[in-house]
């Protein structure tokens, strides 16, 4: 997909599956909202295909309305619309059978139906466009940074109504900058990089592939020497050192006995899968050694 | 139907809930009206005020509707990006320019309704001399000002679009023989005033109102070239988003 002659998504393939949320994450610009404008069919791509429910989004456009939800990036309501007005309105051009009041409920707003959306807080405003989405009773969902600007409570509220959507067998694809959320949310993960995908795959098996063993020690020691014998890279974070791909008891013994024979102490030991953030920030500067 | 009707409501809405839009749609062509009638400083042509204001402002309440407040509306629908998010809802653009010309038309009907009781409480004897020919004019400049108004909304910035729908608005009002004659206008600014869809739809109106149209053939060419090019233009330069 190209903007004049800037590239802004390139070689982009991913699959998002029914009843799972798949979470488009990159850092801004890196090709997010394009990806998904481009399945809500708002963009055309310059090579390649884009499918949604087997449809293609431009040609098709008027049959797959039926079918997605959206939500927008920047809401997409007028200022001088109330909140039980506005759901009324889109449940009505959907047609299917969503009671307004009971999407209002379900987003927290029960209490702001009279409210215009220029009333609304932040993450009110959020909760009212993802409500907007929900009443198309969607079988594909595309969200747009849909806790972007939202506090706490909010955004727990957001993250239950998600997982409730996708437990309906909705497939909902959310585009976010916000490693956290993406944590909390996935199911599936594809992370963009100037406007490629760097990883794709569940998120169990993304973190999978980013076990380590974290540790200090107050005695220094050859660092060489112990990836040798562990035979897996260490990489040395001045405070911290890492060991690399493996968070395996067995080595974990093994290097506590190298590690003690060498006189060297160890301290704050932690073992496991890498956080997204750590995967997303290697994936993202290049790799480390 | 139940589609259309609920984006019809919600157009509706929209216009209603707009203080400024009411004053444009209503509260100034019905100031003018009154006060041009009831304070005799404009030449009429030798017919009593109100007779001679009434074509010209029921062209400027079609100006006003189908281009200031059609286009003022839209322009910040883009801009809020309410037309993109009902791009992704079964309404579909047909139905979504069905339901804005339903709510113009509308208000038209509104405004012409209110306008000729004012007219009739205000001396104008109540009976128009071609009715058919009232609506097609009608008919003919809201295509007009509506292909305006949307060219205007959909290509510049919402608030450019603002001030530049009021410009215009203003523009059109003062070179369009709207509440005074044309010909008291310096020569070269009739010309360009009978070549304005506002003067040559005010004085169509004159025809099918008072039978007093000033340009006859002329006035319907047009308008007629207004209807046709404008609403063309606009559909070939209007941006959604």
């Amino acid at each position: 997909m190209r903007y004049g002659s800037v590239t802004a998504v390139e070689q982009v393939s991913f699959n998002a599956h029914a009843g799972r949320v798949t979470v488009i994450l990159g850092p801004n610009g890196a090709g997010k909202t394009s990806t998904i404008e481009a399945c809500e069919g708002f963009r055309s791509v310059t090579a390649g295909s884009v499918r949604v429910l087997g449809l293609d989004p431009q040609r098709d456009r008027k049959q797959l309305n039926k079918r997605i939800g959206v939500m927008l990036q920047d809401g997409g309501i007028y200022p001088t619309a109330r909140v039980g007005e506005v759901v009324a309105h889109y449940c009505s051009l959907y047609g299917k059978g969503v009671v307004a009041t009971e999407v209002i409920k379900t987003v927290g707003l029960d209490h702001r139906t009279k409210s215009t959306w220029k009333k609304l807080s932040g993450g009110e405003q959020q909760r009212l466009s993802l409500a907007l989405a929900l009443t198309a009773r969607p079988e594909v969902a595309f969200l747009d940074e849909p806790t972007s600007g939202v506090d706490v409570n909010g955004r727990d509220m957001i993250r239950a109504v998600i997982k409730d959507l996708a437990s309906t067998g909705c497939a909902v694809v959310l585009a976010t900058h916000e490693l956290d959320e993406a944590e909390r949310c996935a199911d599936d993960v594809v992370i963009f990089h100037q406007a490629k995908i760097v990883a794709n795959g569940s998120l169990e098996s993304i973190r999978s592939q980013s076990y380590e063993i974290r540790f200090r020690s107050g005695i220094a020691f050859d660092v060489a020497a112990l990836a040798k014998y562990l035979d897996f890279p260490i990489q040395n974070l001045g405070e911290e050192y890492v060991i690399m791909g493996t968070a395996d008891a067995a080595v974990i013994g093994k290097f506590s006995e190298w590690m003690s024979f060498h006189g060297a102490d160890i301290r704050d030991l932690r073992a496991g899968a890498q956080r997204l953030e750590d995967i997303f920030r290697r994936l993202t500067t290049g790799g480390v050694q | 139907m139940r589609v259309l009707f609920a984006q019809l409501r919600s157009e509706i809405r929209v216009i209603a809930r707009n203080a400024e839009q009411l004053l444009v749609i209503i509260g100034i062509p019905a100031a003018l009206l009154i006060f041009f009638s009831q304070v005799d400083v404009l030449p009429t042509n030798g017919q009593t005020p109100v007779d001679f204001l009434l074509p010209g402002i029921f062209a400027l309440a079609i100006m006003s509707t189908a281009m200031v407040s059609l286009g003022i509306a839209t322009g910040f629908e883009r801009s809020y990006s309410v037309l993109k998010r009902l791009g992704a809802t079964p309404l579909g653009t047909g139905r979504l320019v069905l339901a804005k010309s339903l709510a113009v038309v509308l208000i038209e009907i509104l405004q012409l309704v209110v306008l000729y009781s004012i007219a009739v409480m205000l001396g104008k004897e109540a009976n128009i001399a071609n009715v058919l020919v009232l609506i097609a004019a009608i008919f003919a400049g809201t295509l007009a000002f509506a292909g305006i108004g949307l060219l205007m909304a959909g290509t510049l910035r919402a608030e450019i679009n603002l001030a530049a729908q009021n410009g215009l608005y203003l523009l059109l009002l003062l070179l369009g023989g709207v509440i005074f004659p044309l010909d008291e206008l310096p020569e070269p600014l009739q010309n360009v005033g009978k070549m304005l869809p506002s003067g040559a739809l005010a004085d169509v109106l004159r025809g099918a109102i008072t039978d007093t149209a000033a340009y006859g053939q002329n006035s319907w060419i047009v308008l007629a070239c207004w209807a046709l090019l404008a609403p063309l233009t606009a559909t070939k330069f209007f941006r959604w988003n």
